[in-house]
């Protein structure tokens, strides 16, 4: 029973994490129908310069700012600068183009950070916690990991929701054409976008690094696992990435808690091939509705 | 109002407008008609900006506004409802709404919308769902619904009549007509429904092929048999 609680509550963490980077890659394929294969070396190189900072002294906080604050920038100058001019060309060259950010901010974190593992300090302490007379594999610094991930989501589903910015985003996602015809002035709203997928992407990168070693690669696998959870929720559904992206992660904790930790790609692969097999638009398709 | 000069528009080759001239007065409804493919949605993509064109001019208050970006037209004072309506589907009917005033100053917005739901009772009783679950006439009027919110001086609309029940047509269509009547819009209506589109216009324009063949009075042009044979199918 015991075992099974904390499988349960470590992958619910992990799956936090997957949701925020899943959240990141459905922010930007809503409005410009991409997958941003450079999302997660942007997160990398944004952890970068948190460790930085805290390397030289300033607290996990402002480490943190640091990196959701350019991520943000770095999300928005990507889609103005890179992605746009390629815009209007076949779809095929906008994707190599981000997969070209990928390798750029690789390299340059190797050149700049070097290309060895360091660790990065953790928010909170890493004991497991004891409630009643378990001891759960939950930490404190879990908790934080999954109060920030609901805290941004929060803010988010408010900004889209109840904002006339948000509906201003949304218009521009679903209906450029018609938002532009509305006098919505739908290339800042892309960039704005990509901008706060950057920081989704940043927060999902410093929460995956906390208390662990980070490389210039570290980022891969989320990327990889965001990208599925993404694909469950449907790919353009704000709860779906969130729901995909918990799913995810439960499924990865009990493959590798009971079946073995090298099997938890194959588990992954199952779960999304039943998923697509039975919805094959994903969970939360959102906008089957416009192919009418 | 409106004033198109020698507009000429091409994909590729293709000249969807070769040389199209027409003016639009404030307080009328001018009528654009012609078969598939005549140019129609052309001309008015190309006024709204979302085509650009090879040459001509477009003036709105004798204001240049050919090259001004289609995020500007609405500020400027010309509202497009495209042709297959432009409903936001993902948006609910109140959020499709919001967005036809969002960008004006002035905070009646709000009053706004409920002057729309008295117009549209359809669509108050369904503010707060999707706007795909709307009908082909509940759509229509939530686009038109919308477009007005901008308070327009020039409104472009592409084939409202489009799949739609003859009532669901003239209940749009009077209320343009009262609408055009008492603020003096100006509004230029495209149509292949020849017939319901002379019973309200002002002024009825031909196309064919990207060229002007016809202009003259709505009723003028509704009684000439060789040119409704040719051109207007009825
Ligand atoms: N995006 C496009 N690319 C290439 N050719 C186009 C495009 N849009 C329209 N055309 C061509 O331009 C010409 C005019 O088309 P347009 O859509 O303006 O006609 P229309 O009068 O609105 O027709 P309909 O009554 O069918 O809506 C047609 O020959 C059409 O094939
Ligand atoms: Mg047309």
């Amino acid at each position: 029973m015991e075992k099974f609680l904390n499988i349960t509550l470590s992958g619910l963490t992990v799956g936090f994490i997957y949701a925020a980077f899943a959240l990141c890659l459905v922010l930007i394929f809503r409005a410009t129908r991409l997958i941003n294969f450079g999302q997660g070396a942007q997160a990398m190189f944004t952890t970068y310069i948190a460790l930085e900072l805290i390397n030289r002294g300033a607290s996990y906080w402002i480490g943190l700012l640091a990196a959701l604050v350019s991520g943000f920038v770095i999300g928005g100058l990507v889609e103005r600068f890179v992605v746009r001019p390629v815009e209007t060309g076949p779809e095929i060259n906008a994707v190599i183009v981000t997969l070209g950010v990928f390798i750029f901010f690789v390299a340059l974190a190797a050149v700049v950070f070097g290309n060895t593992f360091e660790s990065f300090p953790s928010a909170f302490s890493l004991t497991g916690l004891q409630v009643g007379g378990l001891d759960l594999a939950l930490t404190r610094n879990e908790l934080y990991n999954i109060a920030a991930v609901l805290i941004a989501l929060v803010l988010l589903t408010l900004l889209f929701q109840f904002t006339s910015l948000g509906l201003r985003m949304r218009a521009a996602a679903f209906g450029q054409e018609v938002a532009r015809l509305l006098g919505v002035r739908v290339g800042q709203m892309l960039t704005l976008g990509w901008a706060l997928a950057g920081l989704f992407g940043s927060l999902a990168g410093i929460l995956i690094a906390g208390g662990t070693l980070v490389s210039p690669n570290y980022m891969d696998g989320v990327v990889v696992f965001g990208f599925v959870a993404a694909v469950l929720g449907g790919l353009d559904s704000f709860i779906g990435a969130v729901v995909g992206g918990l799913v995810l992660g439960l499924t990865n904790s009990y493959v590798s808690g009971y079946a073995g930790q090298e099997l938890i790609t194959l588990g992954a692969l199952a779960i999304l091939i039943v998923v697509l097999l039975l919805k094959p638009g994903g969970l939360f398709a959102s906008s089957v509705a416009r192919r009418v | 109002m409106l004033e198109i000069s020698d507009l000429v528009t091409a994909y590729g080759p293709v000249k969807a407008l070769d040389g199209v001239s027409m003016t639009v007065p404030a307080g009328k409804i001018t009528a654009v008609l012609g078969a598939n493919g005549a140019g129609k949605t052309s001309l008015l993509r190309t006024v709204s900006g979302l085509v650009r064109s090879r040459s001509g001019q477009v003036r709105l208050e004798g204001r240049d506004i050919t090259r001004a970006p289609v995020e500007e037209m609405v500020r400027l004072g010309m509202a497009h409802v495209p042709e297959g309506r432009g409903v936001i589907a993902e948006l609910t009917v109140e959020e499709n709404l919001r967005l036809g005033g969002l960008f004006r100053k002035d905070k009646d917005a709000v009053a706004q919308i409920e002057h729309t739901y008295e117009l549209f009772p359809a669509l108050g009783e369904r503010r707060k769902r999707a706007a795909h679950t709307l009908s082909g006439g509940e759509r229509q009027q939530l686009v038109v619904g919308r477009a007005l919110l901008a308070r327009p001086k020039v409104l472009l609309l592409d084939e409202p009549s489009l799949g739609l029940a003859p009532m669901v047509v003239n209940q749009i269509f009077g209320l343009v007509r009262d609408l055009v009547d008492r603020t003096g819009l100006a509004v230029l209506l495209v149509e292949q429904n020849a017939k319901s589109a002379l019973s309200i216009a002002d002024t009825g324009i031909v196309l064919s092929l990207g060229k002007v063949v016809a202009t003259d009075d709505a009723k003028v042009l509704a009684a000439d048999e060789q040119l409704r044979h040719a051109y207007l199918g009825f």
